[in-house]
């Protein structure tokens, strides 16, 4: 796929895949081979029908493909550009065995882009019933969800804290990545089918689930509240100015537009020479919006390999390409003062790799005597996150032991009514996750308030050809299909 | 129903729509405002819902306009019956003049959000001290209206530079058994910290159970180190910079002890005796130079407000 050269993208915010162009996308459509069990749709968490919306493609019917796709998820611009396809649909595809697998996630977003550009919407008649539903949060767990009772009727308000909706879709993962214009589109699929975002709203503090369901009326609620409290390390020099999480620069830079201070009020206070810890998905975020700012020096400090790492490996390999320093087998052991409260340097101690641990992987031991100074101006967590705490603090809700909500495998709590899914369930994981999460949820709540399949009456707006019967959606009939790694 | 159906059209037809910024929030309208003195005002924000919330010792996050910072400031009062909840707000820098310039009774604020943080414990205490200073003062205030309704003696020291900056004098003598004023200056009160309040404070009642302390954290400082000789509680209201204020960014983190804990979901009360307020002072330097620049920047332009955004 066409990228942006590394010495042009890291002096810009401009997307760096810059996706297919028409020719490119039937190329690749042409490469796959119609497995008649195909391997893709079965590693797909949400299990888009793949071969389906190629062959569409390769018909030369788009919305027909965009029909199929958004069947199961309906973010496709959003997923096709950061759902780690290597270790799903593209990671089991057969003609990856040999040559390179058949790109699904740059289809799948060729298509979302395509409808963007169309104006294509998903924006049926729908019969409304009397239920109500309420949803804390609007990252892709709690939209899949509201998306998904709304289109079967439901009266449903989203509450969202920020100023602004989409969850990590908008305050963690950079412009470059994922344009906010693509957020607002996907998010205005929510509008159009009458759902009602309230920002400004921290759910615990201004009302509790407790009055959700019994003053405010509701008659269920779904919350998708993300995992996102940041660790730390807890080694000195921790609170020195110049230390933050890779959520908070993240949040400063694409919320808040610190890149643009003092247009926008928000300052950043970037270092020269920054150190990121850790090497997944954020860390690479991290990294890459230093250098797009003007960091002249970015190093990753991880205490693993390079094979360990959890971030997409087209992450990974861009971060590489821009210019990011890789110290693997590496971890802080202290930060260090430049004696007027600020970071001077990091001390670092090199790994090696032992016994594999419980998860299998082989853990990292400190290489006796292998300390070394490490100059820096500013270090950036990013190793991982743990559960919010405000749910927890204002509701009876029962937590598992590391705090997160504790769910049944329909993702019900432990309170009648009230389902969970997504980071905040299962800890810090992946959109498609996230959103296959809320489609289950959506699921439960419907069967909670007895709204069954055939209930739902709504005449779908599609390309035509199949689908509806009697007025009623087949396609929605996929709600059965949907399962989840 | 009660609510706007889905658009019922097939095919293309109407435009698709666009989530935009402030589109689905009205804003929160300011109803309220009077000017304690050239540098703090008071406004009253219609928010009927956070009013029944709100609880003492709580506080919001505010966003003026969609090219502002998110500013935390503590709710001063709330009028349950009116559905306002009141902020007093000390203009510092960039933001908090903006605010002194543009709000006004009929605008409406870009975003609001909270209560936040957790709500002050409001023991059981017979006996207390409330002390406010500089931007404290107002924050205080609710704190000890609730003790007085729980029953408690209510000791309030404040303090102000000088006489002019005076606020809230009747509102204080109404819900505090003894008041205690002190300025720089001694235009008015006693002359002194407030700390010299807290001492003859102290000093006239030996029974006291509780010190609450809210301002500036060199104030604060010297309120703990003031009470721990005499090893009464003393609990203080941090105030780090922040950004989010729900836990997610960890920009507000602050050293108990030696624990690390996040003011805005973990405080922002903590217990004084505890508090590292040195790293506290140096963690709200982290900007200087940036805002020094912004309110430059800002005082360049603010005679032609809104024209130079972008
Ligand atoms: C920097 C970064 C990069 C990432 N990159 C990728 C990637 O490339 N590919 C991938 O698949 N995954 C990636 N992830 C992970 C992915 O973004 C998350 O797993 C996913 O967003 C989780 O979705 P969610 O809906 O559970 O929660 P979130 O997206 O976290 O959304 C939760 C929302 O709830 C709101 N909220 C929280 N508490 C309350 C409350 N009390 N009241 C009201 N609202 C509340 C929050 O403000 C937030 O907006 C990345 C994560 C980060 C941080
Ligand atoms: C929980 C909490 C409650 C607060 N309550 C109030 C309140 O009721 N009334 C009020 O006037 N202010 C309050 N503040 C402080 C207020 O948020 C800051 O004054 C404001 O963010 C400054 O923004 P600015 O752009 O105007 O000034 P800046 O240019 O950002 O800063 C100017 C000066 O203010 C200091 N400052 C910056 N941020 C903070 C901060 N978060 N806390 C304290 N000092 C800061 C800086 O060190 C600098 O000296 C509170 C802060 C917190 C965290
Ligand atoms: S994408 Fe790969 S696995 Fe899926 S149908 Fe095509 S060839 Fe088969
Ligand atoms: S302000 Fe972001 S975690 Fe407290």
């Amino acid at each position: 796929m066409p990228v942006q050269a590394p010495e042009a993208r890291v002096a810009n915010f401009d997307e760096v895949a810059l996706g297919f162009d028409l020719d490119n996308a039937l190329v690749e459509c042409e490469r796959c081979l119609i497995c008649p069990e195909p391997a893709c749709v079965a590693g797909c968490p949400v299990g888009i029908d793949i071969p389906g919306f190629i062959c569409k493609m390769i018909d030369g019917d788009h919305r027909g493909a965009y029909d199929i796709v958004t069947e199961a998820n309906f973010l496709p611009a959003i997923c096709g550009r950061v759902c780690p396809q290597e270790d799903q649909c593209e990671g089991v595809c057969p003609v990856g065995d040999t040559l390179k697998p058949v790109a699904v996630g740059r289809l799948e977003r060729w298509v979302g882009d395509r409808a963007i550009e169309e104006g294509w919407r998903k924006r049926p008649y729908i019969e409304p019933n009397d239920f109500r539903v309420g949803i804390i949060g609007s990252g892709p767990a709690g939209m899949a969800c509201a998306a998904d009772l709304a289109k079967a009727g439901c009266a449903v308000t989203v509450y969202e804290a920020l100023h602004a909706p989409g969850g990590v879709l908008r305050y963690g993962i950079p412009e470059f990545r994922l344009p906010n214009q693509v957020i607002d589109e996907e998010i205005g699929n929510l509008i159009d089918l009458g759902i009602e975002i309230k920002c400004n709203t921290l759910v615990g503090r201004l009302f509790t689930i407790e009055q959700m369901l019994g003053e405010m009326g509701y008659d269920a609620v779904f919350i998708g509240t993300g995992a996102g409290s940041p660790k730390f390390m807890n080694i000195p020099g921790e609170t020195l100015n110049g230390v933050l999480s890779a959520n908070e620069l993240l949040t400063r830079c694409n919320l808040m537009v610190a890149g643009r201070f003092p247009d926008y009020d928000t300052p950043l206070h970037l270092g020269r020479k920054i150190a990121v810890i850790g090497s997944g998905n954020t860390a690479m975020d991290a990294m890459r919006v230093s250098l797009r700012l003007g960091a002249e020096k970015v190093h990753c400090v991880y205490r693993r390999t390079e094979g360990e790492s959890p971030a997409r490996v087209e992450e990974l390999h861009h971060a590489q390409e821009e210019g990011v320093d890789f110290q693997w087998l590496t971890a802080p052991v202290e930060i260090l003062d430049d004696g007027d409260g600020n970071v001077r340097a990091m001390r670092c101690v090199r790994m090696e790799l032992g016994e594999p641990d419980e998860s299998g992987r082989r853990r990292p031991v400190p290489v006796e005597g292998s300390e070394f100074e490490f100059e820096t101006d500013m270090v950036v967590y990013a190793i991982g996150t743990n559960a919010n705490p405000i749910l927890g603090q204002t509701s009876k809700l029962k937590l598992n032991k590391w705090h997160y909500i504790d769910t049944d495998e329909n993702l019900a709590t432990s309170m009648a009514g009230v389902y969970a899914g997504g980071d905040i369930v299962t800890g810090a994981a992946t959109v498609i996750l996230a959103l296959g999460a809320g489609r289950r949820a959506a699921r439960s709540i419907k069967e909670y308030l007895g709204i069954r399949d055939s209930d739902i009456v709504y005449r779908p707006e599609r390309s035509g050809h199949e689908g509806a019967l009697f007025g009623i959606d087949m396609a929605e009939r996929n709600f059965a299909r949907v399962h989840i790694a | 129903m009660h609510r706007q159906g889905p658009n019922t059209e097939t095919g293309g037809g109407t435009q698709p729509r666009k989530w935009r910024p402030g589109e689905l929030d009205a804003g929160f309208p300011i109803v309220g405002r009077e000017d304690f003195s050239d540098t703090t005002f008071r406004l009253d924000i219609d928010h009927p819902v956070m009013a029944k919330a709100a609880r003492p010792g709580q506080f919001v996050i505010v966003v003026m306009h969609d090219h502002s910072e998110r500013i935390p400031l503590t709710i001063a009062d709330f009028d349950r019956d009116k559905g306002t909840v009141t902020l007093v707000v000390q203009a510092v820098g960039k933001s908090t003049c903006e605010m002194q310039q543009l709000c006004h009774p009929g605008v409406a604020l870009y975003g609001m959000v909270g209560p936040m943080g957790l709500p002050s414990h409001v023991s059981g205490a017979k006996k207390v001290i409330c002390i406010g200073g500089g931007l404290g003062v107002a924050p205080i205030f609710p704190q000890a209206r609730a003790f007085k309704e729980g029953g408690a003696y209510v000791i309030g020291v404040v303090g102000f530079r000088n006489r002019d900056l005076i606020f809230w004098e009747d509102k204080f003598r109404q819900c505090c058994d003894e008041l205690i004023i002190c300025t720089d200056d001694g235009s008015a009160g006693i002359k002194g910290l407030v700390t010299k309040g807290i001492e003859q404070a102290i000093e006239q009642h030996s029974d006291i159970d509780e010190v609450i302390a809210i301002g500036p954290p060199i104030m604060m400082k010297a309120c703990a180190e003031t009470t721990r000789p005499h090893g009464i509680k003393t609990v203080v209201s941090l105030n780090p910079i922040m950004v989010d204020g729900t836990g997610m960014c960890g920009g507000c983190r602050v050293k108990i002890g030696d624990r690390i804990m996040f003011a805005c979901v973990d405080g922002p009360d903590f217990d004084g005796h505890d508090v590292d307020f040195d790293d506290l002072m140096n963690r709200l330097r982290r900007f200087k130079e940036e805002e020094h620049l912004a309110l430059a920047h800002w005082k360049e332009n603010c005679r032609r407000p809104g024209q130079e955004r972008s």
